[in-house]
């Protein structure tokens, strides 16, 4: 059963080779990101290890152990489990409502017996997963028609309401446009997703009016109109960009930031760490942190574009889009781009749930990379043995 | 399964798609980039700055307010230690619970338990409060020794503005009180804003206040996001305030200040040569150091509802109708006038006929005939109804303002009044009403509109006894280092022979058997006094009053009882100090205003004898 687990379609390849077959550029390059925040969360904490430096540590190998587990199973299994896995982080997600508790004024987290869990980070990758094997599943000439979007949006409306009750407005975005990113690419035709847009645009204020808490209308209000309040909700979001803005080119150096030791930066050791980075290493800290991001997703791209599979294809290109939204989502957030939304700096932000779902995901990725040459076949004709 | 054409189909629209996706993808990291560079290149001076400003905090550090001084150096106005309790609530934990300890050592009233527990509430938990302030060193020493037992509670030293003569000197001197919102205009000295800082409301400490204050310190902190200062960058210690040297003696103002401070009265000492006041009292009188910690409400209250206006500086802003002292100019205008001479005589009845109404002499059966200078040691009024025929009014009042009547002189103090010397002209320009005949014999005798202050009644008798030198009175000797420059006081040109006579008809008043001052006379040779009297009355004698017999001031309520004049110098030989005092409702000149003067002058005699020798 065990080596069962490590087997390709037809023939049998040890563990070792898959071992061997791991795209170790990917993973030194998500090394150095993760090696970022660890830095960083040292510097957080004044320059200890304590507090934070090695409890991401802890995490970080432990999602290193999920990310070779993840990467070196068979494919299969994961299209096996796809559904199973959606219906659990959906169960899990379901479940916050009930017995989750209050986290900065949402219902987030969710106590499993001795550390806590976002399950709207599993549910991502869930999300990408299951989409992917539906679109596997699906005969290539039904992916244009209509009545074959409908069970795709239904998968990815259900955690997108379940986030909007909790509420987390952020992430039931940021998960809407990753079911609507992962659509696009199984090939729906254009004219759908400008109908989508349009009908988007056209529901904000009913949104706004009937979906939107006070406290999130303050935070889009504090982001279009930051000046009018600059010690209240928009002190964060002030406080953020004179950090970044007074880090320059070069930074001031390592441990050095004042905006960071003097505590100035609001929640520095998650949501706003890459002030840190930008304000101790400078404009050389920030570029360098997204050419990484840039070199990873690059590295994903090109593996999802090798896959033989769809499910392969359609799994990576996904949870690169996932990696992407969250990069993008925060950097633009902290540099005051978009409006101020829960959302973690993949790797670097403090923070059990997310990093190590994240790689768990590019453990994925990387399963779709050593299983790059196996060809799988849709679930009517999958047992090709 | 072969690769039908569906699926080479979506193999090659999904990789279009990808590099679409991948391209915005590259395509938003841009906006990022952009961004970032936007932030921390072309805008980071800005932000370098705004992130300074938000490090760093810069304390103000008051400097030590410059001491006042009396002529000899000694301090009138000086800083101590205050001794003041603070209480940090975080250190402290359970805030009433820490109050209520320290209530048992020192009392707390419920206004501050209010304002602490308030503070406490507001303000960031690290934030010091101060609780009570001036405490005895008893009690501070007592509240250090509990220490362990009173967490969060902590004993400072600050500096406040000490008064050590507390009242004798309230309204020379004056008070520092904290700064109200409305002294601070957006150019003012940053040091107002020094929550501990105190400024001068009064007298000398607000004249001087630009002079006294200083200049404050500063020290450079750098603090935390929640305001907690990390550590400090620099700091320089401001400067203390100047030094502000008065011609005030200290005895000598504590002798006249014991002399009056039963009475509702004024006092001045000047020098008649150099115009410096020695001393300047006003009764009853308040202490200043009150001021400084904070007022109870109830003396407050009191002291405001005083009938005998203890914050009035009577010496330069009480006005009194100076009464029969008014005759010494009376007599030196109608000498000066060439009209009258000294020998000229009249015949006191009691009373004068003018018009279809009696003018009263003070004496109800009259003196007899007199000449001038009998008139004045006497204080006749009769005579001086008589000159009041033969003189012009106007040429009085062209006296009074010569001898400083009318005058506001700036001795350094604020506030001040100038006093009103009547006059037809006067009268029709302000009153609208013309100047009756009346009138005249009303004002030479010292009454009617006519009104001085001590302070000028003290520049008239100066200016006699110097023989007509037009010395102006002054406060301020030094500031910090600079002696304050003053002029020798010019001639006023009048006629020796006429000064002289004033003189001698003063030294007549208090050394001559009848003299009304003749029981305040200073029996020593080398320091008698030459002085006049002056009583004025404060209610109208109804003709039915005369005719019954006016009634004795002993017998009258206080408030409606004459005021006691006296003005004088000594020694008559060789003048050097002119004495004013007037005391309210105290019945007459002779009884309650010449002996504190006789007594002001013989210590200040003695004092210098024993000092030259």
């Amino acid at each position: 059963m065990i080596t069962g687990i490590f087997r390709a379609f037809g023939r049998r390849v040890s563990f070792f080779d898959k071992l061997a077959a791991l795209d170790y550029t990917f993973l030194l390059v998500l090394v150095l990101i993760a090696s970022i925040g660890v830095l960083m969360l040292y510097s957080t904490a004044g320059g200890s290890m304590e507090h934070r430096a090695w409890a991401q540590l802890l995490r970080l190998s432990i999602g290193m152990g999920l990310l070779l587990l993840a990467a070196l199973v068979d494919i299969k299994i994961w299209i096996n489990l796809a559904y199973p896995i959606y219906i659990l982080a959906l169960g899990i997600l379901f479940l916050v409502e009930f017995i989750g508790y209050q986290s900065m004024g949402a219902q987030r987290w969710l106590h499993v017996a001795i550390f806590s869990l976002q399950p709207s980070e599993p549910m991502k990758i869930a999300l990408v997963l299951v989409l992917a094997r539906y679109y596997h599943d699906l005969a290539a000439e039904k992916t244009v028609k209509f009545s074959s979007m409908i069970f795709p949006l239904i998968l990815i409306a259900l955690p997108v309401v379940l986030l909007l009750r909790q509420p987390d407005l952020g992430t039931a975005i940021l998960t809407m446009v990753l079911g609507t990113g992962i659509l696009f690419l199984a090939g729906i035709r254009y004219r759908y997703f400008i109908s989508a847009i349009l009908l988007g645009l056209a529901s904000v204020p009913l949104i706004w009016q009937f979906v939107l808490h006070p406290y999130q209308q303050q935070r889009i209000l504090t982001f279009l109109y930051p000046e009018q309040d600059p010690m209240g909700a928009g002190y964060h979001i002030l406080q953020s960009k004179i950090a970044l803005g007074s880090g320059g080119i070069f930074g001031h150096g390592y441990l050095g930031g004042t905006q960071n030791h003097l505590d100035f930066l609001p929640e520095k050791e998650t949501d706003f760490i890459f002030t840190v980075l930008a304000e101790e290493i400078g404009l050389m800290g920030s570029f360098g942190l997204m050419f990484l991001y840039a070199i990873a997703l690059l590295l994903i791209f090109l593996i999802a574009a090798r896959s033989s599979s769809h499910f392969g294809r359609m799994l990576a290109m996904g949870l690169g889009i996932n990696f992407f939204l969250h990069a993008f989502g925060n950097i633009a957030m902290v540099t005051g781009l978009i409006p101020v939304v829960g959302m973690p700096l993949p790797l670097v932000s403090y923070g059990g749930s997310a990093v190590v779902a994240m790689l768990f995901g590019f453990g994925l990725v990387m399963n779709v990379h050593v299983h790059q040459s196996v060809g799988v076949g849709s679930a009517t004709n999958l047992d090709l043995r | 399964m072969g690769m039908s054409k569906w699926d080479g189909w979506r193999r090659y629209e999904f990789t279009r798609r990808a590099i679409i996706a991948g391209g915005l993808q590259l395509g938003l990291f841009g906006v990022l980039g952009a961004r970032l560079y936007y932030l921390q290149v072309a805008q980071s001076d800005r932000y370098s700055a705004l992130a300074e400003q938000n490090r760093i905090n810069t304390v103000l550090l008051a400097p030590e307010r410059g001491l006042i001084l009396d002529r000899n150096g000694t301090e009138l106005a000086s800083s101590r230690e205050n001794f003041r309790v603070i209480i940090v609530p975080e250190q402290a934990g359970d805030v009433p619970q820490a109050l209520r300890r320290l209530n048992r050592l020192v009392r707390l009233n419920d206004a501050t338990l209010k304002r602490v527990l308030e503070s406490a509430r507001r303000l960031p938990s690290f934030v010091a409060i101060p609780v009570v302030e001036g405490l005895s060193w008893r009690q501070f020493a007592e509240i250090n020794l509990r220490a362990p037992e009173l967490p969060g509670i902590h004993c400072e030293v600050g500096r406040l503005r000490h008064y050590p003569h507390a009242d004798a000197l309230a309204h020379v001197v004056g008070y520092v009180a904290p700064v109200r919102p409305e002294d601070i205009e957006d150019n003012s000295d940053s040091l107002l804003r020094i929550p501990e800082f105190r400024i001068g409301r009064s007298g000398i400490e607000t004249r001087f206040d630009t002079h006294l204050r200083g200049f404050a310190g500063a020290s450079r902190v750098e603090v935390n996001a929640a305001g907690r200062v990390v550590r400090e960058l620099e700091r320089h210690e401001g400067q203390s305030g100047t030094e502000v040297t008065l011609s005030l003696d200290l005895p000598t103002q504590l002798r006249l200040n014991d002399l009056l401070k039963h009475e509702s009265a004024a006092g001045v000492v000047m020098d008649v040569h150099s115009g410096e006041i020695l001393a300047m009292v006003s009764t009853p009188s308040y202490d200043p150091n009150h001021f400084s910690t904070g007022i109870p409400v109830e003396r407050w209250r009191a002291l405001m509802g005083n009938p005998d206006t203890p914050f009035l500086h009577k010496a330069i802003e009480g006005q009194y109708a100076p009464g029969s002292t008014f005759k010494l100019i009376v007599a030196l205008a109608a000498l000066e006038s060439g009209i009258v001479n000294s020998d000229e005589t009249y015949y006191c009845s009691g009373k004068y006929l003018f018009g279809r109404r009696n003018f009263h002499c003070w004496k109800e059966h009259g003196h007899g005939r007199l000449n001038m200078l009998g008139a004045i040691m006497h204080s006749c009024d009769v005579y001086f109804y008589n000159l009041a025929q033969r003189i012009p009014i106007e040429a009085i009042a062209a006296m009074a303002q010569r001898m400083g009547f009318g005058e506001k002189f700036d001795i350094d103090l604020p506030g001040g009044k100038a006093g009103l010397v009547p006059s037809p002209q006067w009268k029709r320009e302000t009153l609208g009403e013309n100047w009756y005949g009346g009138e005249n014999l009303i004002t030479v005798v010292g009454q009617g509109y006519l009104l001085a202050t001590p302070l000028q009644l003290a520049v008239m008798t100066s200016r006699i006894a110097n023989g007509g030198m037009a010395v102006f009175p002054r406060m301020v000797r030094r500031i910090g280092d600079e002696d304050v420059k003053y002029t020798a006081a010019p001639s006023m040109g009048l006629s020796p022979s006429s000064v002289k006579f004033i003189q001698d008809s003063m030294y007549a008043v208090s050394n001559r058997p009848g003299g009304t001052a003749y029981g305040s006379r200073i029996i020593d040779p080398s320091m008698q006094l030459a002085g006049k009297t002056g009583t004025t009355q404060v209610r109208n004698i109804s003709a039915q009053e005369r005719r019954s017999g006016v009634i004795k001031n002993e017998q009258l309520a206080r408030r409606l009882r004459d005021h006691a004049l006296f003005v004088a110098y000594a020694p008559s030989n060789s003048p050097r100090y002119a004495v004013s005092i007037v005391v309210e409702h105290g019945g007459s000149g002779s009884r309650a205003a010449a002996p504190p003067a006789r007594d002001i002058l013989q210590f200040l005699l003695t004092r210098k004898r024993q000092s030259a020798a």
